[in-house]
């Protein structure tokens, strides 16, 4: 019942028919959702498809793109980061203080190397000290929490102009963040299928046994996912920064990144518990929950409505994978 | 029980620890303060163990104890001749939470943690929606008293505390408990030897919405009303009862431990008040001690090869 290593995978081209499925869904679904929404907002007396409002879901999700992409690794691997909300606010503040003092590059390669330190640290815990995902990344969230709310009551620092055009700039209607996520994206993508690294993620998420038994140093994998977890939650925080004009110590929980990433992984058809999924189902389930914010304030509707309707996407929409799976699994 | 050993043993050293600083600590109604204050989070604990032992996790009894504060504080509106009526609806509120998680996890085979997770962005949406985004309205004297007041010398939380107590170790010592755990250690075997699996984790979903019901009566009249009460409290329920030694991913840990886990989180916090580390280099403290905690609890751990259940992976089990 759990998927075989990719690599073996890869091999029949029904068995990857059958591994896009979710992906295939999830962007059914998304179609679904645009055109609903436009009919639901031309009723409405508004427009739908404007530059501004394109532009506006793509800012929207592309922070929390950022991260679910980067929280895609982890799940695949079979564990999950519970710490990148904290990480996001931390590595703001770095950012942003980096940036008062020295040049843009230097303090982009310091928070680069924050965020690798605290993958790894997520990493170590979980394989060499054998904490569970869930106890090790919270642990980690709550140092984190700790001392960036010892440290700061309220926003820090300063960046410089040219790096706060990474916020708002766009080329036509495309942001610069929408780039920059379309680039970690590709590159996880790049990463996961065509690298040895990628299938071992798979491979480890399967079934952790079975591949250290073929040979896989599962811990170097896993601990490599949180890394690059990590990783992708600095951008997030470098992304925020530069919004912001600089860092700030809330940005990560009340955007609440670290469950909202999870969802958004499993909303693109990721199997929580790992091995099955990838990178495209996360970028069109961050894009639903964009398109749907994007409508929901189009239409006015009240905020804690649009709390429920995302806790019942999300339900609903697992439920309709997992019925996949199974049918799937009865009929092969 | 030998798994529960640690957990009681630093249980009592930080409570030596608290009492060698604060000797007020050591008469009966310093301590009897002290587990009063505990008693919510012990009482969650007790229940979300239920779940946790079946293998399964609930994330949403944070936001349905800030959901059981809201919806009495409005019923009520302080007029004390609600307050039973409003209480047994509390009750309910908590067991239909309940049983709809476990009745998701199962029938629709939804992983429990986006179970819970979608039931938490619902519950909390849906209660501000229902009071306009603040709470409103105001709790009765008689409400108040059950999370603040004495029977005597000893606070009500602490006689509801030892009643959950009692019904959750009568409960798992029945064929109840064994069926869970079963079912938490091998589902697939557990379910092929005639076990209900399905059945038994809807109970034990409905046994920590319960929980999370008695832990906002207990909160609200201990704290009062407000939108933030119950937040972060499923990280600190899930946190006590893996503290206690309980294997996330099911089958091992006893109740008892977990409740001691909450115990041991809450004397904690006490102890870093006492020592005036306070505010936010409190959590710093608390990451690195849970941490170390479950750490040290899996180095104790008999290695056993292939054991999918072993603690680092998150592994969501699939139901057959």
């Amino acid at each position: 019942m759990k998927a075989r290593p990719q690599a073996v995978q890869l091999r029949g081209g029904r068995v990857i028919a059958h591994l896009r499925d979710p992906a295939q869904a999830i962007y059914l679904a998304l179609f679904a959702v645009l055109i609903i929404g436009w009919v639901l907002v031309t009723i409405d007396g508004g427009q739908f498809v404007t530059t501004e409002n394109i532009v506006g879901i793509q800012q929207r999700s592309a922070a929390l793109g950022i991260v679910a992409v980067g929280q895609t690794l982890a799940i695949l691997a079979g564990s999950l980061d519970l710490s990148v909300a904290y990480l996001i606010s931390l590595t703001s503040l770095v950012a942003a203080e980096a940036m008062t003092g020295g040049g843009m590059v230097p303090a982009i390669a310091v928070v680069l190397a924050v965020s690798a330190l605290v993958g790894m640290v997520n990493g170590l815990v979980i394989t060499k000290l054998k904490v569970h995902a869930f106890i090790a990344t919270l642990g980690v969230a709550l140092i984190i929490k700790g001392v960036v709310e010892h440290r700061y009551d309220g926003p820090a620092g300063d960046v410089t102009d040219s790096f706060q055009r990474l916020g708002y700039d766009r080329i036509g209607p495309v942001p610069v963040s929408a780039l920059l996520w379309a680039g970690v994206a590709v590159a996880v993508w790049f990463l996961l299928r065509r690298t040895r690294l990628g299938y071992r993620i798979y491979a480890v998420g399967g079934d952790e046994e079975v591949a250290r038994l073929s040979g896989v140093r599962t811990d170097r994998v896993v601990i490599s996912a949180h890394v690059l977890c990590s990783i992708c939650a600095g951008i997030a925080g470098l992304l925020l920064a530069a919004r912001l004009g600089a860092g700030s110590p809330t940005v990560g929980t009340d955007g609440g990144y670290d469950l909202e990433s999870i969802a958004a992984v499993v909303l693109g058809g990721t199997a929580l518990a790992g091995g099955r999924g990838g990178v495209a189902g996360t970028v069109g389930g961050v894009l639903l929950l964009a398109v749907l914010d994007s409508i929901f304030n189009q239409l006015e509707v009240n905020s804690f409505f649009k709390d429920v309707v995302r806790g019942v996407v999300i339900v609903v929409a697992v439920a309709v994978y997992a019925r996949r799976a199974r049918e799937r699994r009865t009929t092969a | 029980m030998k798994r529960a050993l640690p957990i009681f043993t630093v249980l009592l050293v930080l409570l030596i620890a608290i009492a060698a600083s604060n000797p007020y600590f050591l008469e009966p109604p310093g301590f009897l303060a002290f587990l009063k204050r505990a008693a919510p989070l012990a009482i969650l604990a007790a229940g979300q163990y239920f779940v946790i032992v079946a293998g399964e996790f609930d994330l949403s009894v944070g936001s349905l104890v800030t959901v059981e504060v809201v919806v009495a504080a409005r019923l009520i509106d302080g007029d004390d001749s609600a307050t039973w009526p409003v209480l047994a609806l509390l009750i309910v509120i908590g067991l239909l939470v309940g049983l709809a998680n476990g009745v998701i996890t199962t029938a629709l085979a939804v992983p429990s943690f986006i179970t819970t997770l979608g039931m938490m962005l619902i519950l909390s949406g849906a209660v501000f929606l229902w009071t306009g985004g603040a709470p409103r309205g105001a709790l009765s004297e008689g409400f108040r008293a059950f999370g603040r007041e004495e029977l005597g010398p000893i606070p009500w939380s602490v006689l509801i505390l030892l009643v959950v107590g009692a019904v959750a170790i009568l409960l798992m010592r029945a064929d109840f408990g064994r069926t869970l755990i079963a079912a938490g250690d091998n589902r697939r075997a557990a379910s092929l030897s005639g076990v209900r699996v399905h059945r038994a984790t809807i109970f034990a979903f409905a046994i920590s919405g319960l929980s999370a019901a008695i832990a906002g009566i207990l909160l609200g009249g201990f704290a009062g009303v407000s939108a933030q009460i119950g937040q972060g409290l499923e990280f600190q329920a899930i946190t006590a009862v893996v503290l206690g030694g309980v294997v996330l991913g099911g089958g091992r840990g006893s109740v008892v431990a977990a409740m001691a886990g909450a115990l041991t989180l809450e004397a904690l916090f006490t102890l870093l008040n006492l020592h005036g580390i306070s505010g936010a280099l409190e959590f710093t403290v608390q990451g690195v001690i849970i941490i170390a905690a479950v750490a040290v609890g899996a180095v104790r751990l008999p290695f056993r090869p292939g054991a999918s259940i072993s603690p680092p992976m998150l592994k969501t089990k699939e139901t057959p």
